[in-house]
């Protein structure tokens, strides 16, 4: 098949659970991990004559999510009703937001291969999440735990702009990137704290209309979403191809055959009767709320690449590197501030540190090496106190014994920068090489690095390299003037 | 069979001889009791918990004698419809499908009583989900009229209202969402206030329609009605629909005149159909209103006929929507039948669980929300309130309270319309528009047909208006002598 022919069309579907302490229409906990049925209510399990209150936390972070995004946000949206039954949502009904949600239009940047890529989004709305049903194989019976009943939810619904599976790689990541950024949500794909939903079809190449669409559920990792988009792109246009049709479908990805199968087709669709909840008035967000909201917004992490490259002189790639999480950013620009070199804090952020870390398994927050502390090694190495081959042993005893980089250098002895100690140096190698000496005068100067290796193994690495490089050829050109 | 109490004891009287030392809160509770056995013909309580009522009297007896403050309905018996949650004692709302649920939770209005030290005496019998205007169709079987047996006591709120009228608690309280509290209060000839919508908590009172839904207090007296009203009414962060303003007191002028008061007579509430006792006794009524210094003026509400054709398209939209969490999963019965597969379970338990006229409504509620009908039936009802509520907006500029009839009819044989739900609807004519508008209005007893049965007068005042309401209504109550000039 003749993938060239054909144009793929991608929306996706994100839900990501709110970073609150409780649920969007109670005071349950909200946590994740308690024993099954512990963290709910009368509200949560939907007893009779008990009714929503809206936790005004989840206004709050569906706003910052909202303005970071770009979207206008509506200052009086509706929550409504979503019926059907099924043994994990309590009511009968799912309160959602419908026809107001409290966030229309707006975008996400992404980077594609370099390139900064904007999908506009339709809507961002606020509902509640279902419950959890169990199969008890040995004891043949259905169980359900309701602790994930009422947490809060945004779903972050795409046009459908994406064309690629990488397009969904991308905004997927992007999404995930922000959401974390902003403390909106811990963006835990394990616990289904952030999952996705991709809507895929085909259509030929300068086509207009849409082809039918399916829709995959819950792939909740950035591998699925490009594995299980890749597989459902070929699919479609392998049917249509061999003279088949795409059925409008529910789908489900399943990861270790690599396929999408199918789950529901339209006939068994349900039909929602969405009205709006009479139980919950407007959600009511002045402007000096809205305001607030956008005072305390951070930097999004696509502006932190840009600006980590314009203003700092950072590659596309460390930028990216040092961006991938906001403590990572902060741990970064602390360090190239107080070090004054940002590509210098670049490189030991992005190589020794992070490999080592990486190594122990350990996440930076829990670090041995703070950010102050690797700010003083550095602050040493600009100063030329010590060198850069020494700042690495430096930092090997500051990460494995705790000691601080000043410390190291007075136990340890600074750089030798004294011109006369390396002239010194430097005369005895030379005197004790003479075979080197000749071949280098005679025209091997790759010979240069011996002479300089010597002198940093005599010095025991403590030699200012510039300076040992310096004298060795001014007195090696003197031996030439000599003969 | 007449079974209306003929000592009628009101609050402030049950308060001054239980501080006199005349009587105690448990004498009062054990007359409840022994009241409540004694017309047990009635069939107006869901549940009496005798023991329970006996304990709380006997708490609030020792901390008399101990000299500790007490609330403002102290060993007042009151009893609690069966819509209504109260913990610990088992709340039905008259369904097959909560038939052993026993809440752990008590409503707002319950736990105000609670703390107002009334004593709660049980639950009350009403129509299955608050459905009806007879209470005929109860898990319990049908209340009875205390004023004759064969009759109906109205509905939803039937037992609220049979209870009262026959001594077995002082007050009730009841659920109206499109009459319930006021047409029951009409048939057995007590007083009845539907508050403003939002003005008593809902939390704890088992949804029928959310957007219509309120608790209120049915007595023997304006006064009794006022007092329960106080303690029940204000803010309850527990329901968002909640109102937050501040709770008025009625203010009961002793030979007070209603000197310019103006009194709204709706032109479209005197219909053919209404009976002639009916309209004999509400206009004789409205006479003693203007001897008392009102004005009376006719007033046009244009909208009135669409208000029951609306009402029945969004309480069954709202309907069908609440009762959606009874499926037997949680709590509530569960059809004892083996089945294949999930969508059996629903249906058999759902099936099992509800009465023919809750299927009916969850059916046409079902209907009014689904794709493709949504717009003709529940948009447009929504679009019909708005011009209703805006009839009474314009009545309002104009004048101060509206009086109309509470229920074209007086209460009818058991066993007369339960086969006709149509015309069952229509009973509800004059109380449902009130509903619909979200203001406040009143059943008052005003006169007897010449079978003896109670007609009731409603009234009816703007939003938030209970205060003059029922100061207006107490007024008329002492001019009229009480129990509606018997």
């Amino acid at each position: 098949m003749a993938h060239s022919d054909w144009e793929a069309v991608i929306g996706l579907e994100i839900h990501v659970q709110l970073a609150t302490s409780s649920k969007i229409f109670s005071a349950a906990s909200a946590g994740f991990g308690e024993r099954p049925n512990t963290s709910v209510d009368p509200v949560t399990l939907g007893m009779p004559g008990v009714l929503p209150v809206l936790n005004r936390e989840v206004v709050e972070l569906a706003m910052r999510l909202g303005l970071a995004l770009g979207c206008t946000i509506d200052q009086s949206s509706r929550f409504a009703r979503k019926h059907y039954f099924y043994p994990d949502l309590p009511k009968g009904y799912q309160i959602s937001q419908f026809a107001a949600p409290i966030c229309q239009g707006g975008e996400v940047r992404c980077v594609v291969d370099g390139e900064v890529l904007s999908f506009r989004l339709n809507r961002i709305h606020l509902e509640e999440d279902a419950g959890k049903n169990v199969h008890d194989q040995r004891n043949d019976r259905s169980l359900v735990d309701f602790n994930r009943a009422g947490v809060p939810l945004v779903e972050i619904v795409s046009e459908p702009d994406l064309r690629s599976a990488a397009h969904a790689v991308a905004y997927m990541k992007a999404v995930h990137q922000v959401v974390v950024a902003l403390g909106v949500s811990d963006g835990n794909m394990e616990r289904g704290n952030f999952r996705c939903d991709a809507n895929v079809s085909v259509r030929r190449r300068g086509a207009k209309a849409y082809g039918t669409r399916t829709e995959v559920k819950n792939v909740n990792s950035f591998r699925f979403i490009g594995r299980a988009v890749t597989y459902e792109i070929d699919r479609q246009i392998g049917l249509i191809e061999a003279g088949g049709e795409v059925t409008q479908e529910t789908r489900g990805w399943d990861d270790e055959a690599g396929i999408t199968r199918s789950q529901r087709s339209k006939e068994e669709a349900y039909d929602y009767r969405y009205f709006p909840d009479p139980d919950l008035l407007p959600v009511v967000i002045d402007d000096a709320w809205l305001a607030s909201v956008r005072a305390t917004l951070p930097e999004l992490p696509l502006d932190r690449w840009r600006r980590f490259q314009d203003e700092l002189g950072l590659s596309a790639y460390d930028a990216d590197v040092l961006t991938q999480s906001v403590e990572r950013a902060n741990y970064f620009e602390q360090v190239a501030k107080g070090a004054g070199d940002a590509k210098l804090a670049s490189n030991w952020v992005t190589g020794e540190l992070m490999a080592q870390l990486n190594r122990d398994g350990v996440a930076l927050g829990d670090s041995p090496v703070a950010a102050d502390a690797l700010t003083e090694l550095l602050g040493l190495v600009t100063a030329g106190t010590i060198s850069a081959k020494m700042a690495k042993t430096c930092f090997q005893a500051m990460y494995h014994k705790g000691v601080s980089a000043k410390d190291w250098v007075a136990a340890n002895g600074g750089q030798i920068t004294d011109p006369a100690v390396i002239a010194e140096h430097v005369d005895t190698v030379i005197a004790a090489n003479p075979g080197q000496v000749v071949q280098y005068l005679g025209g091997k100067e790759k010979l240069l690095g011996f002479f300089v290796g010597q002198v940093m193994k005599a010095t025991r690495g403590k030699a200012n390299p510039g300076q040992v490089n310096t004298v060795v050829r001014e007195r090696l050109a003197a031996q030439k003037g000599d003969s | 069979m007449q079974h209306v109490c003929e000592t009628p004891l009101t609050i402030e009287g049950a308060l001054a001889a239980q501080a006199s030392g005349e009587t105690s809160a448990l004498e009062l509770t054990e007359a409840a009791l022994a009241r409540a056995e004694a017309t047990a013909s009635l069939n107006a309580w869901a549940l009496v918990d005798a023991d329970g009522a006996r304990a709380q009297a006997e708490a609030i007896d020792m901390r008399r004698a101990a000299g500790e403050p007490l609330g403002p309905l102290a060993g007042v018996p009151i009893g609690v419809k069966d819509q209504i949650c109260t913990k610990g004692l088992r709340t039905t709302a008259a369904s097959k499908i909560l038939e052993n649920f026993v809440p752990p939770y008590d409503a707002t209005v319950v736990s105000r009583l609670r703390q107002a030290d009334a004593i709660i005496v049980g639950k009350l019998n009403q129509d299955e989900f608050a459905m009806g205007s007879s209470n005929e169709r109860s898990l319990f079987g049908p209340a009875f009229n205390p004023h004759d047996g064969t009759r109906v006591p109205g509905g939803s709120s039937g037992g609220s209202a049979a209870a009262v009228a026959a001594g077995s608690c002082v007050a009730s309280l009841g659920t109206d969402t499109g009459g319930s509290i006021r047409q029951p209060a009409s048939f057995c000839g007590v007083v009845g206030l539907k508050p403003t919508y939002g003005r008593v908590s809902r939390w704890g009172a088992i949804a029928f329609a959310s957007s219509l839904d309120q608790v209120g207090p049915l007595g023997r007296s304006v006064r009794d009605v006022a007092a329960v009203y106080g303690v029940i009414a204000g803010h309850d962060p527990l329901d968002s629909t909640s109102l937050t303003h501040a709770v008025e007191a009625p203010n009961y002028a002793v030979d007070g005149s209603l000197a310019g008061l103006r009194v709204g007579v709706p032109q479209e509430y005197f219909i053919d159909g209404i009976e002639p006792a009916v309209k004999a006794s509400v206009d004789a009524a409205l006479g003693q209103l203007e001897q008392l210094g009102a004005t009376c003026v006719p007033v046009s509400l244009p909208h009135t006929e669409a208000a029951v054709a609306t009402y029945y398209l969004l309480a069954t939209a709202e309907a069908s929507s609440n009762l959606s969490r009874y499926d037997g999963i949680r709590y509530g019965h569960r059809t004892s039948e083996s089945v294949s597969d999930i969508g059996a379970l629903y249906a058999k338990s759902r099936a099992e669980g509800f009465g023919d006229e809750v299927k009916r409504r969850i059916i046409l509620g079902t209907f009014v929300l689904s794709s493709g009908y949504y717009d003709a039936f529940y948009l447009k009802a929504q679009k019909v309130r708005t011009l209703i509520r805006r009839d009474f907006d314009a009545a309002f500029a104009d004048v101060d309270v509206l009086a109309t009839p509470t229920s074209p009819v007086t209460a009818f044989k058991v066993g007369e319309h339960v086969t006709d739900p149509l015309q069952m609807y229509l009973m509800d004519i004059f109380t449902i528009p009130s509903s619909l508008a979200g203001n406040t209005s009143l059943n008052l007893p005003c006169g007897v047909d010449s079978a003896g049965l109670p007609i009731g007068l409603q009234l009816i005042a703007p939003p938030l208006g209970e205060a003059r309401l029922l100061s207006i209504a107490e007024r008329l109550e002492r001019k009229l002598g009480n129990w509606g000039g018997r």
